[in-house]
């Protein structure tokens, strides 16, 4: 008789607007599980995953995790595309010493909200605003030598957390932006906020939105017929902003842990694997699928190495992992440690750049060579 | 001087659309002295229905489909809704009754066309115009065309035939309209369907610069609902210069004070007019009797 299969718990949000990035990272996660079990499962038992969706909204979510814990019983959870259904929801799974790998999710805070505590079950295999926002500010001062730029961001925590990280960097470059324009979700007219930031004389746009209203600065823009670079964090490569701005969008750069491209045999078969299960050519969010595959390996080499399947003895094992794990965002050698929850570095995303409606890397010598795999420096 | 401009030449655009769906709480309002809070969502369905028949019948065959659309929807809000409420004497059943089909319109349109934003093909060129140094979008400006021909057409229908004359006798005096022999239940619900079709072709009319999705009709609703009690309820110039005004201080604000505040003076604006000059700034005084 076959071992009870080992239930994880993946949520996200699979309709609505972030729905491109939550399908994308459930996606992944399906491929990595498929593969795992093909093989044998961990110590015998087959994953399984339990896949609720969020809808983005943060008491759903709440809900969500409890039902996770207390009827399905799930080891692990996998997920959470939006900081706030984050923060909302872990605080039940810290509570109940079952582990939490935030694969989506970018707010800084994520990974802090119980860094003070005895133990933290939280982990991320996402890139932090904390390192997007210096990126975005390298990029656009240091690399491309824009000396006034102005800050579009939404009224959301998102928006408002993320443009407190880009003042904070550009302070540590000695630059001011000329303008910090905020916009709603829903606004369909940027035509204040980019005459603001043109009248100042912006060379540049940083923006930290999402899709929908990021294509109206771009449209915008068009619209005005004032052409600046967008430059701004990852959502910038959400299938909502490449479609709806079509042309208009053309050239926006932002940080990428992972662009859909065979740099290395491993992300080729991965890509494969993905168009053949999903029947998609262009990954809606190849970001978070990325992200969703590799969280499923981090979480299955630390149930080997806990040997049950125990919330403290998994953490224990994320916090500790002898097994290299090789994924496809990059090899994780000791992801993580007692103190330190991020699995991605600065050094690891490369800026993509919306081409022909497709994100590619912004400077293909970034992804070739020995540059190709970029891993976390050992501590 | 320039930058004035276009601040006025966007605000117009986006104050017109505040107008138009105004314009509709104004129409039924007119006859019946009751609103749809599912206006907002008449605008969201007529766009997607728009989005799907453009697709299956081309741009131009698809604007009568969506304004039979329109009409049928709000007769239907009208006989689900306000009947029972009107017949009643009830205060407020319509109230919660337009706002609970309001929301299932919406879940509705969640299931049919999922909950994503989705762009609608644009009739005319996406290419600015430039006008003398202000930039302007061809949709922006059949927008405020589009909108006030509408507009104009159901005043003169209303001014001009027989159907719209009982629409106009019912809405002054209900009774005795009513001891005229003309039918005021279905002037009623009549006006129900010109007031959801005012907001389905307002649908159509802005999807092409806003996107549509289910979410679409939530923040325009209630825009235009403060448009229309600043404008003045009963009145159909009022609503149209409500939206201009609110349309157009938005920009200024977002521009000359800080964009974090743009919606902050038309809140405002609101507020003093609901305390100084109730009936809105171009509406008639009315006298309840009880």
């Amino acid at each position: 008789m076959a071992a009870d299969p080992i239930k994880i718990g993946v949520a996200g949000p699979f309709t609505g607007g972030s729905s491109s990035m939550g399908v994308s990272m459930r996606d992944g996660v399906r491929l990595a599980i498929a593969e795992i079990n093909k093989a044998g499962g961990v110590m015998g038992r087959q994953l399984m995953a339990v896949e609720r969706d969020d809808e983005a909204r943060n008491e759903l979510g709440v809900q969500i995790a409890q039902e996770l814990i207390n009827k399905e019983k799930v080891v692990a959870t996998l997920g959470y595309i939006n900081t706030g259904v984050a923060l909302a929801s872990q605080r039940f799974y810290q509570e109940a010493e079952i582990p939490v790998l935030n694969n989506v999710a970018t707010g800084t805070v994520i990974t802090q909200q119980f860094a003070k505590e005895r133990a933290n079950y939280v982990f991320r295999n996402a890139a932090p605003d904390s390192i997007q926002a210096p990126m975005i500010v390298d990029e656009a001062i240091t690399k491309r030598g824009f000396k006034k730029p102005a800050i579009l961001a939404d009224s959301t925590n998102y928006g408002q957390l993320g443009r407190d990280d880009l003042e904070k960097a550009l302070a540590a470059k000695g630059v001011k932006a000329v303008a910090t324009e905020k916009f709603n979700i829903g606004d369909t007219d940027m035509t204040a906020q980019l005459l603001r930031a043109k009248e100042a004389g912006a060379d540049v746009i940083l923006t930290y939105g999402i899709g929908p209203e990021l294509a109206q600065i771009a449209n915008g823009q068009a619209k005005l017929g004032w052409k600046v670079p967008l430059v701004g964090s990852w959502t910038l490569s959400m299938a909502t902003f490449i479609d709806t701005a079509g042309a208009n969008g053309s050239g926006a750069m932002m940080p990428q842990t992972f662009v859909q491209l065979p740099s290395t045999p491993k992300r080729a078969a991965f890509i494969k694997a993905y168009q053949e299960a999903t029947k998609i050519d262009r990954m809606p969010s190849p970001v978070s699928a990325a992200q969703g595959y590799d969280s499923v390996y981090l979480l299955a080499a630390a149930i080997k190495q806990a040997g049950g399947t125990e919330g403290r003895k998994i953490k224990d094992a994320l916090e500790d992992l002898k097994e290299k794990v090789e994924g496809v965002v990059t090899t994780y050698d000791h992801p993580f440690s007692k103190t330190d929850h991020e699995a991605i570095t600065a050094n690891i995303p490369v800026f993509g750049e919306v081409k022909d409606g497709r994100v590619a890397p912004a400077r293909a010598d970034d992804l070739q060579g020995d540059k190709a795999l970029r891993t976390k420096p050992r501590a | 001087m320039q930058i004035f401009f276009q601040l006025v030449v966007s605000g117009i655009a986006v104050g017109m659309i505040y107008g138009v769906i105004a314009f509709g709480y104004q129409l039924t309002f007119a006859t019946s002295k009751t609103l749809n809070f599912g206006q907002g969502e008449a605008l969201m369905l007529g766009s997607l229905v728009g989005l799907t028949a453009t697709y299956l019948v081309g741009y131009w065959a698809m604007l009568p489909i969506v304004l039979a659309f329109g009409m049928l929807q709000g007769a239907v809000v009208e006989r689900l809704g306000v009947r029972q409420a009107i017949k009643m004497k009830s205060e407020s059943g319509w109230i919660m009754a337009t706002i609970a089909l309001g929301i299932i319109f919406k879940n509705l349109a969640e299931n049919i066309w999922g909950r994503d934003d989705l762009k609608f093909p644009s009739p005319l060129p996406e290419e600015a115009l430039d006008v003398m140094g202000v930039r302007v979008q061809p949709m922006e400006i059949a927008i405020v065309f589009g909108a006030l021909g509408l507009m104009l057409a159901v005043e003169v229908f209303n001014r001009r035939s027989i159907f719209g004359k009982a629409v106009v006798a019912t809405a002054n005096d209900r009774d005795a309209a009513g001891l005229m022999g003309i039918n005021t239940g279905a002037v009623i619900t009549f006006s129900y369907a010109l007031s959801s079709m005012t907001a389905a072709f307002a649908g159509v009319l802005i999807a092409p610069i806003t996107l549509t999705g289910p979410r679409l009709g939530a923040v325009l609703g209630l825009k235009a609902f403060a448009v229309a009690i600043i404008g003045g309820l009963n009145s159909g110039f009022g609503v149209i210069v409500g939206g201009l005004i609110i349309g157009i201080l938005e920009k200024f604000t977002g521009y000359y004070l800080s964009t974090g505040y743009s919606e902050v003076p038309g809140l405002i604006l609101l507020l003093l007019v609901l305390s100084f000059k109730p009936s809105g700034l171009f509406g008639k005084k009315t006298i309840k009797k009880v």
